[in-house]
């Protein structure tokens, strides 16, 4: 009873601090020869981050409304302030529950890839976890760009790890990711001038006072092109496609689901938030061009999958076309388009999860990723880690009762409900363009009948090369998650997304 | 007009330093110029800041005995300073990042210039 207490008192902080210290912790408790409890440390510590995160979802629930956490009993607007509201609790049960899959799956492949780092590898883990959550619960706008920046240094690291191109890909996306980062900051300050405040709930009381002020437009283009910037929506996605490619099996896994799920966070937060739906529809039309950016996001990055060659650059650019409907989403400013775009976030993180660790399994055991290479010897020799792959290629493609069909149908309903029937297009068509690139892996490794290769090809299918328990089990997990949250999605739309239509004042 | 150009100087040569440092960043060829590009938006964006915060005649913010705490006006807003120093902190962390991620790419392609630098990759490509 007193640890519930305990728990619902301070629940909003508790992850955070949780992780940043043993970001810290971690090099000194694995330190030397005691490397190998570096993974069971991390593993257990994200372990309990995701019991809190469940915990602080059925708290938040249960209160039926935002649990505040006031850092050393300053009060707001004067004192930084913790928040955590349906869409915050949401957002973090995401980003823990994805990590700690691709955690437990990351053992064997990062001793492989990495031999001899494991340790500041699952440190970076840790202080990254700590950036994206403190992100998600914070109140305050400096306090999330420091907790932005925390998460982007680790994000360099743990992608400057991988195979020899990561070094420069892990430079250009530090001076994009700085840019962006500043542009935010520049944002925060215009805002401040006119607002006179960083808390997050006192700037949405003070907006109507301010509502015709020329810095607060400016504010506003500044940090809705800093997280664009983030959260690699197109045009500005530049960055991403090398990052995801070269960064290490493991940090693809973890990042493509969560990075720019964060940065699409931020902006939910920004533009409903803070600024109001009226002030972004009517003042300046940011959602508008969202929208559109989003809509070309999702043909571009599509089209462009289409014509890669590796596995993981293809799913790259195909994280760059999902950033694109959870940015339509966004800039359709209606109840079904923000459900549409939050449902994606989750299911968008549970997809590249699944997908990323099929890839490295692929690699882990096979040595390379490249589809041209890839032949019908893989489903007799990987047949679970390809059953995980169709799974999510099915959703990805948005067929029911995968998860993807209703992330997309909100979307559908919500540009019908706009009556924009250009976007309409761009999501049905779009996912016409999934099924062309998913099935064409799906087509190399199951359209062959299994006798019919050359004698070369039949001594490979002699090697039975299916990954361990460790690595196949979170793999079929988030594949299996996939089924059950799309039969879930009206228990969690009616349960958790519905809270956050009216707490963005639609 | 010409007042308020004068009045808003310390704006406009942040805003001169923060278009070097844009071009700096995305212009240069050579990865270290693009670095000290980054710092100077970096460091244009923290004047910013610390203009923003500028009060002709304001007191330091101390409680000062002659003053008094009833007109809070007479002080300097200290929120925009104490800001910018986590921002300075951030920017150190930034570029020592940044610094290490050079010396690698120096390590393992032994050039700094991008155009070589692309050239040398594609033969990294070959060679796999």
């Amino acid at each position: 009873m007193m640890l519930i207490n305990f728990l619902t008192k301070n629940s909003p902080v508790l992850i955070p601090i949780l992780y940043l210290s043993m970001g810290l912790l971690i090099p000194v408790i694995a330190g030397g020869r005691r490397h190998r409890l570096a993974w069971p440390t991390i593993a257990l510590v994200i372990l309990i981050g995701l019991s809190i995160s469940i915990f602080n979802i059925f708290a938040v629930i249960d209160a039926g409304k935002p649990i505040h956490y006031y850092m050393g009993e300053w009060v707001p607007p004067i004192g930084i302030e913790y928040v955590l509201d349906h869409l915050s609790a949401f957002v973090m049960f995401v980003l823990n529950v994805v990590a700690f899959l691709v955690i437990i799956h990351a053992k064997d492949i990062v001793r492989h890839e990495m031999p001899g780092k494991e340790v500041p590898y699952y440190g970076l883990i840790s202080l990254m976890l700590a950036g994206f959550n403190g992100i998600v619960v914070t109140g305050d706008m400096f306090n999330l760009y420091v907790f932005l920046e925390i998460c982007s240094l680790a994000v360099y690291g743990l992608i400057a790890a991988g195979e020899k191109k990561s070094l420069v890909a892990s430079f250009r996306y530090l001076v994009m990711g700085t840019l962006g980062a500043c542009f935010y900051l520049l944002g925060v300050g215009f805002l401040y001038l006119t607002a006179g405040s960083l808390n997050m709930a006192d700037m949405k009381a003070i907006m109507p006072y301010i509502y015709n002020h020329p810095t607060t437009i400016i504010a506003l283009a500044f940090m809705a092109l800093g997280m664009a910037l983030k959260m690699a929506l197109f045009p500005l996605h530049g960055w991403l496609p090398d990052s995801y490619t070269h960064a290490p099996s493991t940090s693809s896994a973890i990042i493509a689901p969560t990075g720019t799920k964060v940065g699409s966070y931020v902006l939910i937060r920004i533009l409903f938030f803070i600024f109001g739906i009226k002030f972004i529809s009517e003042m300046l039309p940011v959602a508008h061009i969202i929208a559109w950016m989003g809509a070309i996001a999702i043909i571009y990055g599509s089209v462009v999958a289409i014509a890669q060659k590796e596995l993981k650059r293809m799913l790259a650019y195909s994280s760059v076309a999902q950033v694109g409907y959870i940015g339509l989403g966004i800039g359709l400013a209606n109840p079904l388009g923000l459900i549409g775009a939050v449902l994606h976030i989750l299911n968008h993180a549970f997809m590249k999860a699944c997908l990323f660790l099929v890839a490295g399994n692929l690699r882990f055991k096979i040595g390379h990723s490249m589809i041209s290479k890839f032949n019908h010897s893989i489903r007799k020799r990987m047949p679970w880690t390809m059953a995980a792959f169709t799974i999510a290629a099915l959703s990805m493609v948005g067929l029911p009762p995968m998860a993807g069909f209703f992330s997309k149908w909100y979307l559908v309903m919500g540009t019908i409900k706009n009556s924009n029937w250009i976007f309409l297009a761009v999501v049905l068509i779009s996912s016409l363009l999934n099924a062309v690139y998913f099935f064409r892996v799906l087509e190399k490794v199951y359209m062959k009948p299994l006798n019919s290769g050359s004698p070369e090809e039949s001594d490979e299918n002699t090697k039975p090369t299916e990954v361990g328990l460790q690595m196949l089990v979170p793999t079929l997990v988030l594949a299996v998650g996939l089924i059950v949250i799309g039969l879930l999605n009206a228990l969690i739309v009616k349960g958790i997304l519905a809270y956050i239509v009216p707490l963005a004042g639609m | 007009m010409l007042n308020y150009t004068l009045g808003h100087y310390g704006y406009w040569f942040t805003l001169v330093l923060m278009m070097l440092g844009l071009y700096g960043m995305l212009l240069k060829n050579n990865l270290v110029k693009k670095l000290i590009g980054m710092t100077i938006f970096q460091v244009s964006i923290i004047l910013f800041y610390v203009c923003s915060a500028v009060k002709w005649g304001g007191k330091v913010p101390v409680l000062d005995p002659v003053i008094g705490a009833a007109d809070p006006s007479k002080y300097i807003n200290p929120i925009q300073h104490t800001l910018m120093l986590t921002a300075i902190v951030v920017g150190v962390a930034t570029t020592g990042v940044a610094f290490a991620l050079v010396i690698s790419i120096y390590k393992r392609y032994k050039t700094l210039d991008e155009v070589v630098l692309l050239e040398r990759m594609k033969n990294d490509n070959d060679a796999d």
